[in-house]
């Protein structure tokens, strides 16, 4: 099911065409409501004439999550504040929050991808969805909830917590989808576990879950608990909230909805442009938010995007599943390394603890990659050659998904620092001069 | 006559094995035999102690990783080839060792063993008329 198929599956260059009509008339617009912007680009001795194709936007200056803050609250709207008729704001876990106005028509364009996201996960008018992302400040909320309102389906706008409530109105109301973040899936699916109400009772045949990383193992877990399908929705406050892009039946890839949000992939190091296909920083220009439109957006999410057309019919962009976030990378021995690719191995073996340690140093001019891991108790055993064939296992797997080979070292039960929010996994010790 | 043995991983720290004594001897708790073997970067300490459960107990609730094996006590005289006549029994059986450890006092000595097939290696030996010790008579040793 398509929302909009003539944006959703419209050929290449007609989509590039269109997206070069609109990057040059939002920096013009930019160049002329920001000053935030016009500055930038002055500095840098850029007028909106020198942007002619899509290849030009390379010239412009980046935007970053600290100029939010520096231009806290308003200073990067690019309309008087009589023309914002709705504000969000991130949870800024240090220092201010980051704050997005939304025009008539930004809110307008927000429910027509959220409703093209609900469409990929195969929601419909008949069905009711259960919104349990936080209503309020978070985008999550509002921006699933006006979504199903443009689509005609039924909102059932729990927003997060409570719950028994949760289950108690998924099963009496018949919620056909659920939207939530993947961990609350997980915790919802355990819970209607334990309450002993049977499944069968439950109408849910779908979900769509974003606002955190998750993986294709979680995804798997949702789907086996709650017996549903399970969609990545992608999305980040400084864009538009959720929605930016969607999965698709297919499930292989997230389209992104490119005729409102332009996606680059940048080397991380270099910032340049990588080829299609290609692993690196996604950044976003929106082509025609009028609020405070985001120019050279960089997310400092890791992924690569796929331009082929996909099964489903739509030629809309493929993003792969986020990676990790550039701030995280670590280069050892030339290879880009990720904390979250040490984590996925070890949630795929039942024998080790999802705890770890990445310990980092130089060596003779040789970077070393130690990996501090616990073995469950149940697999300890008393002889050092299983010990050691589980260390040979994990370390055929990690050097299979980082590209080089770890020193994996078994440290004793409990001794890895538990993962409390923000539990410190890596240790550079490496000095460069 | 099976004798259940506790097994400790260790990492190659200093001061691990002066930690695992101490919990032992405050508990009240007395080893009969011990060895250690090890890696580059950890150790597994093999023991037999007077009071199985409450080491257990003391140990994981320091958080060691203990885990607890079956193994084979036998005695035999403190005499050239007495081993030999042992170990050539339990060869021709079929029966493999994964380890063993032993220590001698006086006329008589003492060889823990660690089979892979634990039942079968009993019958063996008492089927030749080999002494075993019982759990109980090891830990008044």
């Amino acid at each position: 099911m398509i929302w909009n198929e003539t944006i959703e599956c419209m050929e290449r260059d007609e989509m590039r065409k269109l997206q070069t009509i609109r990057l040059k008339r939002i920096i013009e617009y930019t160049y002329h409501n920001t000053p935030f912007y016009r500055r930038k680009m002055q500095e840098v001795g850029l007028t909106p004439d020198d942007i002619v194709s899509l290849d030009d936007i390379v010239r412009l200056p980046f935007t970053v999550k600290q100029d939010l803050r520096d231009n806290y609250p308003f200073g990067l709207m690019a309309v008087p504040m009589s023309e914002i008729v709705r504000l969000h704001a991130s949870s800024g876990t240090t220092g201010k929050p980051i704050v997005v106005g939304y025009t008539r028509k930004d809110l307008g364009v927000w429910s027509e991808v959220v409703a093209r996201s609900l469409y990929a996960a195969g929601v419909t008018r008949n069905d009711s969805v259960q919104v349990s992302y936080g209503y309020g400040l978070f985008t999550g909320g509002l921006g699933l909830h006006c979504g199903v309102e443009t689509i005609g389906g039924t909102v059932i706008p729990m927003s997060s917590g409570n719950t028994q409530k949760q289950i108690q109105l998924m099963h009496d109301f018949g919620a056909a989808a659920l939207a939530c973040t993947p961990s609350y899936a997980l915790y919802l699916g355990e819970t209607i576990r334990e309450s002993g109400i049977p499944r069968s009772e439950f109408k849910l045949k779908t979900g769509m879950f974003g606002a955190e990383p998750w993986t294709e193992n979680m995804r798997r877990e949702i789907e086996e608990s709650l017996g549903i399908k399970a969609y990545d929705i992608y999305g980040l406050t400084e864009i538009i909230g959720p929605g930016v892009g969607s999965e698709c039946a297919c499930q292989h890839g997230t389209h992104l909805w490119e005729d409102h949000f332009y996606p680059e992939i940048l080397d991380p190091q270099t910032l340049q442009p990588v080829a299609p296909g290609v692993t690196g920083e996604l950044v976003f220009t929106t082509l025609t938010k009028e609020g405070m439109p985001m120019i050279r957006y960089r997310t400092r999410d890791l992924t690569a995007l796929h331009y082929d057309k996909c099964p489903c019919g739509r030629t809309a962009v493929r993003m792969e599943r986020i990676l990790g976030r550039s701030d995280d990378m670590l280069i050892i021995r030339g290879v880009n390394v990720f904390p979250s690719q040490v984590e996925s191995v070890l949630l795929e073996m039942p024998e080790f603890e999802p705890h770890y340690l990445i310990v980092v140093d130089r060596v003779n001019n040789t970077d070393t990659f130690q990996v501090q891991v616990e073995v469950r108790p149940e697999y300890y055993s008393d002889e050092i050659n299983k010990i050691l064939s589980l260390r040979k296992k994990i370390t055929a797997r990690m050097q299979s998904v980082t590209g080089i080979q770890p020193d994996i070292k078994i440290v004793e039960p409990r001794s890895l620092e538990r993962s409390q929010g923000k539990a410190k996994h890596v240790i550079d010790n490496r000095k460069l001069v | 006559m099976l004798i259940k043995q506790l097994s400790i991983f260790l990492e190659n720290k200093k001061g691990r094995f002066t930690e695992v004594a101490k919990i032992l001897g405050e508990a009240g708790i007395n080893m009969s035999a011990f060895t250690v073997s090890e890696s580059s970067d950890f150790g597994i300490l093999r023991l037999i102690v007077s009071n199985t459960d409450k080491a257990i107990e003391v140990l994981r609730e320091k958080l060691y990783a203990v885990s607890i094996t079956d193994v084979v006590c036998l005695h035999c005289p403190n005499q050239p080839g007495a081993l030999a006549k042992a170990m050539d029994i339990i060869t021709n059986a079929g029966i493999f060792i994964e380890y063993m450890y032993a220590f001698s006092q006086g006329d008589s000595a003492h060889v823990i063993i660690r089979p892979d097939e634990t039942e079968r290696c009993v019958e063996v030996l008492q089927a030749n008329k080999l002494t075993l010790i019982a759990a109980s008579d090891l830990y008044k040793l």
